[in-house]
C-alpha cells in the first residue's frame, strides 16, 4: 500500500501546482476532502485518499525510516480486517441502520456482457482513460475492468496523472481530450461541458443511473439540466468519529438524533475528568477551512433541507439568509463553544491551526470524545487501531435534527465524462455504470465504494466503508453532493474556506456570511 | 549625449563602425528583419489573445495523440537522464541559435539596423510578449467578468476594483500599506544599526554573512524555519513548543496563537519579511557607510560630534540617496511578495495582502478581480517608477 | 533597482582610495565596539537573526515526534535522540516524491533559467550602450521600467501562449518565464557595467576594423565577467527561491523544491514535523554555498544598485 500513500504525496504536492495553474482557464477546485488545496486528490478517491492521508504516515515515518513501506501497508490492513465482521453493516445509532441488511437492486451480471456487446463489435478498439486516480488504487482499477476487456475485445488505455485537475481542462480546450475522464467534482465537470467537448451518454448509462443511482446522483452529474456523466466512487462525509472502548468506559451511548449528541456533549462537557467532548481541527495549508464546509453543509441539510440545500447552491437561498444564519448558529453551537472543543489543544482558535489530519488524535490519547469528519480519515489514525463497531475506533452517522428530511447524507465522488462517442467509449461508459463493475470495484480496491444501489455490501472490505455503504444504500437516505465543491470555485474552494476559519478565530456570524456572499461571482 | 543619438537619423553621426553609403546600400534589411521580428511578436499575441476554447492541437507538443520519443523526451521528460539531456538540449539549441545570429550579422556590409536586430530582437520578442502585452492584457481582463470555468464573459466596468475595496478586501488593503510602511522602515532600521555596530570590527565579514543568510534562503523554507517560532500554544499544562510562546511564558505572559489573532497575524508575518530583508539593506547601507568621506567626518569630530550624534547629524545626511533606494527597493518588495502569506498566513483574511489575495483570486479563476489585484499593486508602484525614471535620467546626465 | 540612484561605489575602490585614512578609521571603530552596549546589540541582533534557522536544524536532527512535542531548545535530551534519518526518509520522499526529484527539477530549471537571460542580456545592454539608434532612450526606459512591473500581471497571459504552444508543464514554458523576468534587471545591471568601460578601448577596437560582434565579443566581453557573475548569482537565487512561477507553470515532472515544500506544508499534518525541517535545510543548501562561495560577487551585484524587487 505505500503505493496509495505515494499517490496522495504527489498528490497534494501538486494540489498547490494544481490550484495555481487552474488559473488559465481550466477547471476546477473544490474542496478536498483530504486536503490539500487542491481538491483534485481528495474527491477523486475520497477513501484512498485518505489512505494515503498525510498524518498516519508521517507520524509513523520515524518508526519506519528503514522501512517505510511496511508501516504504511499496516495502517491501509487495518481497514481491511475490521472489516471482517459480518455485524459491521449495521451503522450503529444511525437511523439508517434499516436498511442494513437489504438486498442489492437486481444484479445486472448476467446480462452487462450482452449489453456492452450490443454496441458494435469494438474488438481490437482501444478507449483511453485519464483520471486523478494513480498508485495502488490505479492498478485495482485497471485490474476491476479486465471483464470488459474479456467480453468485448476492446482494451482499456488508462493514465493516472496527480496534475489531473490542471491538465483536463486544458486538453479539452486544447481539443485533445483523452476518451473518458474521471470527474472528482461537479464544479469541474461544468468547467469540462463549458469548452464544449463532453458528449451526452448513451441511453444505457442513462438507464443505468436512474436505476442503481438516488435521483441526487444524476444531479450531480449534470450541468445545466443536460445529464452528462454517471458517478463512479463515492464517500461519505456524514460521520462522526469516536471510540466504542471510551464511551463504553463511561456508558455513554451513540446518539440518534442532533439533540441527543448535544445533550451527551453537556454531559461530557459537565464532567468533573475535563475531558472535552469535541476535537476539531481544520488547518490544511493553502486549504485550510474546508473541513469546516462540511460541517455547515450538514447542517443547513439537517436544518433547512435537502430543498433548501439546492437552491443554497445555486445561490437563491444566499449564505446571509436567516435560515442558513441560524444553521451556522448550530454549527457554532457545537464547535464555537468552549466547553466543547477542543481536546485540551486550546481554545476555539486553536481548531484554525489544528492540522485536519491531527485533528483525531486525541481521541486516541483520551483527550476527546468526538470528532466529525468523512470516511476517509478511516486511514489517519496513528498505531493501527481496531476499527470496528466496539472496538478502538468507529463512527457513527451524524444525527438528523428532525424527522422532517429523510437520512441526510452529505456525499463525495467523482463522475465518468466522455469526449467521445465512438461505439467502444460507450460501451466502455455504460460497463462502468453497471452494479457488476461496482461489484469488481470494490472487490479490486479496499478503499473505494460506489453509490450504486447494485454494490453488494459483501463485496465491500473495511467496517467503515460498509457502514459507508449501507448508509448510501439506505432507502430513506436523502444524499447531496458536498456543496462547496458544487459552488463556483470563487466561493467553495476560496472565499467559503478562508471566512470559516477566520470566523473560528473569533469573527462574527453575520460578517462571515456576508463576506462569502460578497465573493460570489458576478455572472 | 544620450539626446543626441537620439536624434541621430543614421549611425553616422553618433559612433558608428561603418560608413553610411554602405548603409544605404543594402537598407531593405533592416526593414525586412524587424518586419519579421513584429510578426513574431503579432503572431505571440494573436496567441494569447484567441480564445481558448476554440484552440486546436498544441503546436508543438500534444501528450495525447502518443508523440514520438523525441517530442515526450524533449517536452516531457521523466528520468534523470531525460532530465539532464533536454538541459543540456535546450542551451546547446539557444547557443546554436544565438551563435548563428551573431555569425550571420558579423560581416562587413551588414546596415546596423540589422545589427541591432541580432543583438535587441529577442530581447524585444520576449519583452513584448512576455511583459508588455501581457501587462495589457492583465489590466483588459481587469475590467471583464470570468465565468468559473475562467473563460472571459464580457466587460463589467470597475466591479472587480469595487471588490477590491470593499469587504474584507479592505482588510487586504490595511495591511498591504503596514507591510510597505514596516517593512522597509524596520529593514533599514536594523540593516543601518547593524551596519554601523559591526563596522570595521574584527568579525565584520562574519557578522555580516549572519544577518545576510536570510536573503539567500527561500520564502518557502523561511515560512518553515518561523513555523517553528509562532507554534500555537501547547494544550494546557504542557511545555510551549513554539519559540514565541516559550519566551512569552518565560517572562511570565499569555501564550498567543499568533497567526490567528488580528493585528498580531500581520505583524507576526511583517517580522519574518523584516528578518529577510534586513540583509539585503545591511550590506547596501554599510557600503553607502564606508563611502562617507572621511573629510566630512574629520570636521564634524573637530567641531565635537561625537556617537549618535555624528551619526545623526553627519552620517546619516550623507548616505540619504542610498536609504531612499533601499526604503523602496524594500517597500516594492514587500508589495510584490506573496510566499511568506501563502505559506505562513493560515488562510485568513485577516492576515492577507495584495499579492496573496492575487494569487488566491487566480487559483479560484477569478481573473478579473485578480486583474484588478495586480493592478492596484502596480498602480502603488508607479510613483516609485517614475521617481526611479527621473533619478536615471540625473544619473545620465552627470555621467 | 534604481541603482542609478545609490551613490556607492563598490567598496574596494574606496578603500583604494582612502587608504591613508582607513587605518585612523580602523582605530576609531575598536574605540567603538568597545564599548560594550555596542557590541552586546550587535551579538543580540546576530542571535535574533540566527537563532530561528538555528532552531530548525535542530529540529531536523531530532527524532519523531520530539519536534512537535517540546521546543527545539531541548535539543536531544529526554526521550530524544540525535538522528539524521530524517533527511534520508525526506530525501527518499517517505512514500511521496522523493525530495531527489524536485532538487534534480530545481537544477534542470535554474541553469538555462539563468544562462539565456545573462546571454540575451548581455547582447542588449551592448546595444543600449555602445550601439547609437533612434529611440533607444525611450527602449530603455521600457526596459527600466519593466523591473518594477509585478510578475503577477503577466502570469496568466503567457499560460494562455503556453497552452497554445503545447509547452505547458514542461521545463521550456518555466526557462521562459524566468528569462523574461529576469531580463529588465539583467538588462540594467549590465548596461550598467558596460557604462563604466572606457569608451577609447571601444574606439581603438572599431579602428582596428572591428564589428560589433567582435567588438562585444573579444572586448567587452572578458571585461564584464564579474558582472555577468553578480548578475547570475541573483538571477540564481531567484530562480531557485521562486515558487509563483514554479506553481504557475511547472507540472508533474517539472515541480521545482520549492513547490515539493509547499506541497509538504499542506499535506502534513503533525506528522510531517519529522520531515519537513530536513526538507527546508536541504532546499537551502544549494542557495547557501552558492551564496556563501560567490558572496563578493553578490554583495558586489547588490552595489551596483539592484536587486529583483
Amino acid at each position: 500500500m505505500p503505493m496509495i500513500r505515494h499517490r496522495r504525496a504527489l498528490a497534494l504536492v501538486g494540489a498547490a501546482a494544481t490550484a495555481a495553474l487552474v488559473l488559465s482557464a481550466c477547471g476546477s477546485s473544490t474542496t478536498p476532502p483530504a486536503a490539500s488545496n487542491t481538491p483534485a486528490p481528495s474527491t477523486a478517491a475520497p477513501t484512498s485518499d485518505s489512505s494515503s492521508s498525510a498524518s498516519p504516515s508521517s507520524s509513523e515515518s520515524s518508526t519506519s525510516e528503514t522501512s517505510g513501506s511496511e508501516t504504511s501497508s499496516s495502517e491501509t490492513s487495518s481497514s481491511e480486517t475490521s472489516g471482517s465482521e459480518p455485524s459491521s453493516s449495521k451503522p450503529s445509532g444511525s437511523e439508517s441502520g434499516s436498511s442494513s441488511g437489504a438486498a442489492p437492486v437486481e444484479s445486472d451480471d448476467a446480462t452487462w456482457c450482452d449489453t456492452a456487446k450490443s454496441f458494435g463489435d469494438i474488438k481490437g478498439k482501444s478507449v483511453s482513460v485519464y483520471s486523478s486516480i494513480v498508485g495502488a488504487e490505479q492498478t485495482g482499477l485497471q485490474k476491476s475492468w479486465a471483464d470488459f476487456t474479456d467480453c468485448t475485445g476492446a482494451t482499456v488505455a488508462y493514465t493516472g496523472d496527480k496534475n489531473f485537475e490542471k491538465q483536463v481542462v486544458q486538453k479539452a480546450q486544447a481539443g485533445n481530450p483523452s476518451d473518458i475522464a474521471f470527474v472528482p467534482q461537479p464544479g469541474l465537470l461544468a468547467s469540462l461541458v463549458a469548452t464544449g467537448k463532453v458528449v451526452a451518454p448513451p441511453s444505457q448509462v442513462v438507464d443505468n443511473v436512474t436505476k442503481y443511482w438516488d435521483a441526487g446522483w444524476k444531479v450531480n452529474g449534470s450541468v445545466k439540466d443536460t445529464f452528462y456523466a454517471a458517478p463512479l466512487g463515492a464517500n461519505i462525509k456524514s460521520l462522526v468519529w469516536y471510540s466504542p472502548k471510551m464511551f463504553a468506559a463511561k456508558g455513554y451511548t451513540v446518539p440518534t438524533t442532533w439533540d441527543d449528541m448535544v445533550a451527551l456533549s453537556d454531559k461530557i462537557a459537565a464532567d468533573a475528568d475535563g475531558v472535552k467532548p469535541w476535537c476539531a481541527g481544520v488547518e490544511s495549508g493553502n486549504a485550510t477551512g474546508w473541513t469546516a464546509t462540511d460541517w455547515l453543509e450538514e447542517v443547513v441539510l439537517r436544518n433547512n433541507g435537502p430543498d433548501v440545500y439546492d437552491q443554497w447552491v445555486k445561490h437563491d437561498v444566499k449564505f446571509a439568509d436567516p435560515m442558513i444564519a441560524d444553521s451556522l448558529a448550530k454549527v457554532g453551537a457545537i464547535w464555537k463553544n468552549e466547553k466543547y472543543v477542543n481536546a485540551g489543544i486550546g481554545d476555539v482558535s486553536s481548531i484554525a491551526t489544528t492540522n485536519f489530519a491531527d485533528a483525531g488524535f486525541p481521541i486516541q490519547s483520551q483527550q476527546c470524545y468526538m470528532m466529525q469528519q468523512a470516511s476517509f480519515y478511516a486511514s489517519n489514525w496513528k498505531d493501527n487501531p481496531d476499527i470496528s463497531e466496539n472496538g478502538d475506533i468507529y463512527a457513527f452517522y451524524l444525527p438528523t435534527m428532525s424527522d422532517k428530511f429523510g437520512t441526510p447524507v452529505e456525499v463525495g465522488g467523482e463522475f465518468t465524462a466522455a469526449f467521445a462517442s465512438r461505439p467502444e467509449v460507450q460501451a466502455f461508459q455504460y460497463y462502468l455504470s453497471t452494479a457488476h463493475w461496482a461489484n469488481n470495484q470494490s472487490k479490486a480496491i479496499a478503499s473505494r465504494v460506489s453509490a450504486n444501489k447494485g454494490l453488494d455490501v459483501a463485496n465491500v472490505q473495511g467496517a467503515i466503508n460498509k457502514l459507508s455503504v449501507s448508509i448510501l444504500q439506505d432507502p430513506a437516505a436523502v444524499s447531496r453532493f458536498d456543496a462547496s465543491d458544487l459552488m463556483p470555485a470563487a466561493v467553495g474552494s476560496g472565499a467559503e474556506w478562508q471566512a470559516l476559519t477566520a470566523w473560528l478565530t473569533g469573527t462574527e456570524d453575520a460578517d462571515t456570511l456576508a463576506a462569502i456572499d460578497g465573493a460570489w461571482p458576478t455572472s | 549625449m544620450t539626446e543626441v543619438q537620439d536624434r541621430a537619423p543614421s549611425p553616422v553621426q553618433g559612433r558608428a563602425p561603418r560608413p553610411a553609403n554602405k548603409t544605404k546600400e543594402t537598407s531593405w534589411g533592416a526593414p525586412l528583419i524587424w518586419g519579421i521580428i513584429g510578426l513574431v511578436i503579432v503572431g505571440g499575441i494573436w496567441l494569447g489573445w484567441s480564445p481558448l476554447k476554440q484552440g486546436s492541437s498544441p503546436i508543438l507538443y500534444d501528450n495525447a495523440k502518443n508523440p514520438g520519443w523525441i517530442s515526450r523526451m524533449l517536452f516531457q521528460p521523466t528520468t534523470l537522464g531525460q532530465k539532464l539531456l533536454v538541459m543540456v538540449v535546450a542551451i546547446a539549441l539557444f547557443l546554436a541559435i544565438m551563435g548563428l545570429i551573431l555569425w550571420l550579422i558579423d560581416r562587413p556590409k551588414i546596415p546596423t539596423g540589422v545589427v541591432l536586430a541580432g543583438f535587441l530582437g529577442p530581447v524585444v520578442i520576449f519583452l513584448s510578449i512576455g511583459l508588455l502585452w501581457s501587462g495589457i492584457k492583465t489590466v483588459i481582463q481587469s475590467f471583464q467578468k470570468f465565468d468559473d470555468a475562467g473563460a472571459a464573459n464580457g466587460f463589467v466596468g470597475l466591479d472587480n476594483y469595487a471588490k477590491v475595496f470593499t469587504g474584507q478586501n479592505t482588510q487586504v488593503l490595511i495591511n498591504s500599506v503596514l507591510w510597505i510602511f514596516l517593512v522597509p522602515l524596520f529593514a533599514v532600521a536594523f540593516g543601518l544599526l547593524y551596519a554601523v555596530l559591526v563596522d570595521r570590527t574584527r568579525f565584520e565579514a562574519v557578522a555580516k554573512s549572519l544577518i545576510f543568510l536570510p536573503t539567500a534562503i527561500s520564502m518557502v523554507a523561511s515560512g518553515i524555519i518561523w513555523r517553528y517560532v509562532y507554534l500555537a500554544p501547547a494544550p494546557s499544562g504542557k511545555d510551549q513548543i513554539g519559540l514565541a510562546n516559550a519566551l512569552v511564558h518565560l517572562v511570565g505572559g499569555t501564550p498567543q496563537n499568533w497567526i490567528t489573532k488580528a493585528p498580531l497575524g500581520t505583524f507576526a508575518l511583517i517580522i519574518v519579511m523584516v528578518w529577510i530583508q534586513t540583509g539585503f539593506a545591511m550590506t547596501v547601507l554599510s557600503a553607502a557607510l564606508k563611502a562617507v568621506p572621511d573629510d566630512i567626518i574629520e570636521a564634524a569630530r573637530i567641531d565635537g560630534a561625537t556617537g549618535p550624534r555624528l551619526f545623526f547629524s553627519v552620517m546619516l545626511p550623507s548616505i540619504r540617496p542610498t536609504v531612499v533606494v533601499v526604503l523602496t527597493t524594500v517597500a516594492i518588495a514587500s508589495l510584490k511578495t506573496f510566499d511568506i502569506v501563502n505559506v505562513m498566513g493560515g488562510n485568513l483574511p485577516k492576515n492577507n495582502i495584495l499579492a496573496n489575495a492575487f494569487y488566491n483570486a487566480l487559483v479560484v479563476r477569478q481573473n478579473g478581480l485578480a486583474g484588478a489585484f495586480a493592478v492596484v499593486i502596480f498602480i502603488i508602484v508607479t510613483p516609485v517608477i517614475i521617481f526611479n525614471v527621473r533619478q536615471m535620467k540625473k544619473a545620465e546626465e552627470n555621467r | 533597482m534604481t541603482a542609478v540612484v545609490a551613490p556607492v561605489p563598490a567598496p574596494e575602490l574606496q578603500l583604494s582610495a582612502r587608504k591613508l585614512k582607513a587605518q585612523q578609521r580602523a582605530s576609531d571603530a575598536k574605540t567603538k565596539l568597545s564599548s560594550p552596549w555596542a557590541s552586546g546589540l550587535a551579538i543580540l541582533i546576530a542571535i535574533l537573526w540566527t537563532v530561528p534557522t538555528f532552531g530548525l536544524l535542530i529540529n531536523s536532527t531530532r527524532s519523531d515526534p520530539a519536534p512537535q512535542q517540546s521546543g527545539f531548545w531541548n535539543f536531544w535530551n529526554g526521550s530524544t535522540s540525535f538522528t539524521l534519518g530524517n533527511y534520508g526518509t525526506a530525501w527518499s520522499g517517505n512514500g511521496g516524491t522523493p525530495l531527489y526529484d524536485f532538487i534534480i527539477n530545481s537544477v534542470v530549471i535554474t541553469l538555462p533559467a539563468v544562462f539565456i537571460p545573462i546571454t540575451l542580456a548581455l547582447l542588449a545592454a551592448y546595444a543600449f550602450a555602445w550601439i547609437p539608434f533612434r529611440g533607444k532612450n525611450i527602449l530603455f526606459i521600457a526596459v527600466f521600467v519593466m523591473q518594477v512591473v509585478p510578475i503577477q500581471v503577466a502570469l496568466l497571459p503567457l499560460l494562455t501562449v503556453y497552452v497554445k504552444v503545447g509547452l505547458t508543464n514542461s521545463f521550456w514554458s518555466i526557462w521562459l518565464s524566468h528569462t523574461i523576468f529576469g531580463l529588465p534587471l539583467a538588462i540594467f545591471l549590465l548596461h550598467n557595467f558596460m557604462k563604466e568601460i572606457p569608451p577609447s578601448l571601444i574606439e581603438a577596437a572599431r579602428v582596428d576594423g572591428a564589428g560589433h560582434v567582435k567588438i562585444f565579443l573579444k572586448v567587452l566581453l572578458p571585461l564584464l565577467v564579474p558582472a555577468i557573475a553578480s548578475f547570475a548569482i541573483f538571477q540564481f537565487l531567484w530562480v531557485w527561491n521562486d515558487l509563483l512561477v514554479a506553481l504557475t507553470f511547472s507540472g508533474e515532472n517539472t515541480a521545482p523544491i520549492t513547490q515539493g515544500i509547499q506541497g509538504l506544508t499542506t499535506q502534513f499534518g503533525s506528522g510531517g514535523s519529522t520531515i519537513l525541517p530536513p526538507a527546508a535545510i536541504l532546499a537551502m543548501l544549494v542557495p547557501l554555498a552558492v551564496f556563501l562561495s560567490l558572496q563578493r560577487f553578490f554583495v558586489r551585484g547588490l552595489l551596483a544598485g539592484s536587486v529583483k524587487g
